[in-house]
């Protein structure tokens, strides 16, 4: 069995496999690549990239994607 | 209004009503509004993924990207950084280089921080996008958007969901002789007269969100919204006639006892 590491996923601490790339993270969320946006510690990733981008233990992951909005303010 | 067409960076729409996607009950809402609207580019915000609770539907399965103009904002951002890195966030999700770009200046207002506004679109112009500035009814601003590249412009009429309509008219109307790009007035209309006011004024299109998602029916509110820019623009179009202190007879005198 592969080693654990432990990531933060849109600000909420998660385990995951060493071994484990974005793409598995997104299959393991049922979360569709398509439209949405990933960034890594900050980094903006290409979706191609998502199969080879590997996790590090402490990544700082945000998984963005579109919702309803006008215009408004609130954080 | 077939030919009466709306050109922004070389992509056409034959609606001047443009819609955002925030404030209604669920979707199938938000989607029946924004078809009786007739609107063809919608606005969406850019926000984290639940991933909580993954049985939360994605608005993109109301709101057609191959039939709509997907145009996502920066809604929320109050700093030059967080605006430039939520357009390329934008981006990445794949949908176009369009963002409506807000840098915002203050919590109680939502009025745009037009210093903040510039750099921002100057940096993300440079990286390709497409910028359409969400800004003051501000002339000199404008210009000054307009020359760094912005192919339109997206002055307020009144404060973001406060409904009162258009609060300075004549700056509008400075503003839009000064720049010779689209004009999209953006934020503050209250009911259908004030948008169908802002398409008399001459303005090239009337993006709204409260007005409509806000309004008892938001359904019924879609579709005079619709109507309400038709007839601004084809009054605008048909040129009024000048105003005047005292009366002008309209039934001839001749022929009268």
């Amino acid at each position: 069995m592969s080693e654990m590491i432990r990531v933060q996923v849109n600000g909420e601490g998660r385990d995951c496999h060493a071994d484990a790339t974005v793409a598995d993270l997104l299959k393991d969320l049922e979360i569709t690549t398509e439209r949405v946006a990933v960034e890594v510690n900050l980094e903006i990733l290409d979706r191609a990239v998502f199969g080879q981008r590997m996790l590090k233990d402490g990544d700082r992951v945000e998984i963005l994607s579109f919702i309803g909005g006008g215009s408004f303010g609130r954080r | 209004m077939g030919d009466d067409r709306l050109i922004i960076a070389g992509r056409e729409f034959t609606s001047r009503l443009w819609v955002g996607t925030g404030k209604y009950k669920d979707f199938v809402e938000t989607q029946k509004a924004i078809e009786v609207s007739g609107a063809e580019v919608v606005t969406v915000a850019v926000r984290r993924v639940n991933i909580t609770d993954r049985s939360k539907e994605n608005l993109l399965d109301y709101i057609d990207p191959k039939k709509y103009t997907i145009l996502p904002n920066t809604a929320g951002c109050y700093t030059v950084e967080d605006a430039v890195r939520y357009s390329r966030l934008a981006r990445a999700a794949g949908v176009s280089d369009l963002v409506k770009l807000e840098v915002l200046g203050d919590e109680k207002t939502l009025f745009p921080d037009t210093a903040g506004l510039i750099e921002a679109a100057k940096i993300l112009i440079k990286e390709g996008f497409i910028v359409l500035p969400y800004t003051n009814d501000d002339p000199i601003v404008a210009k000054k958007l307009v020359d760094i590249g912005c192919p339109a412009v997206m002055p307020l009429a009144a404060p973001i969901g406060s409904g009162l309509g258009i609060r300075n008219p004549y700056n509008l109307k400075i503003l839009m002789e000064a720049v010779n790009v689209p004009v999209i007035v953006d934020a503050g209309v209250g009911t259908a007269s004030d948008a169908a006011l802002a398409m008399e004024y001459g303005a090239d299109a009337v993006l709204m969100n409260t007005a409509i998602a806000g309004a008892q029916d938001p359904i019924a509110m879609a579709e005079a919204m619709k109507y309400a820019v038709w007839s601004g623009r084809l009054a605008y179009k048909a040129g009024r006639i000048p105003r005047k202190l005292y009366a002008t007879a309209s039934s001839p005198i001749e022929g009268m006892l």
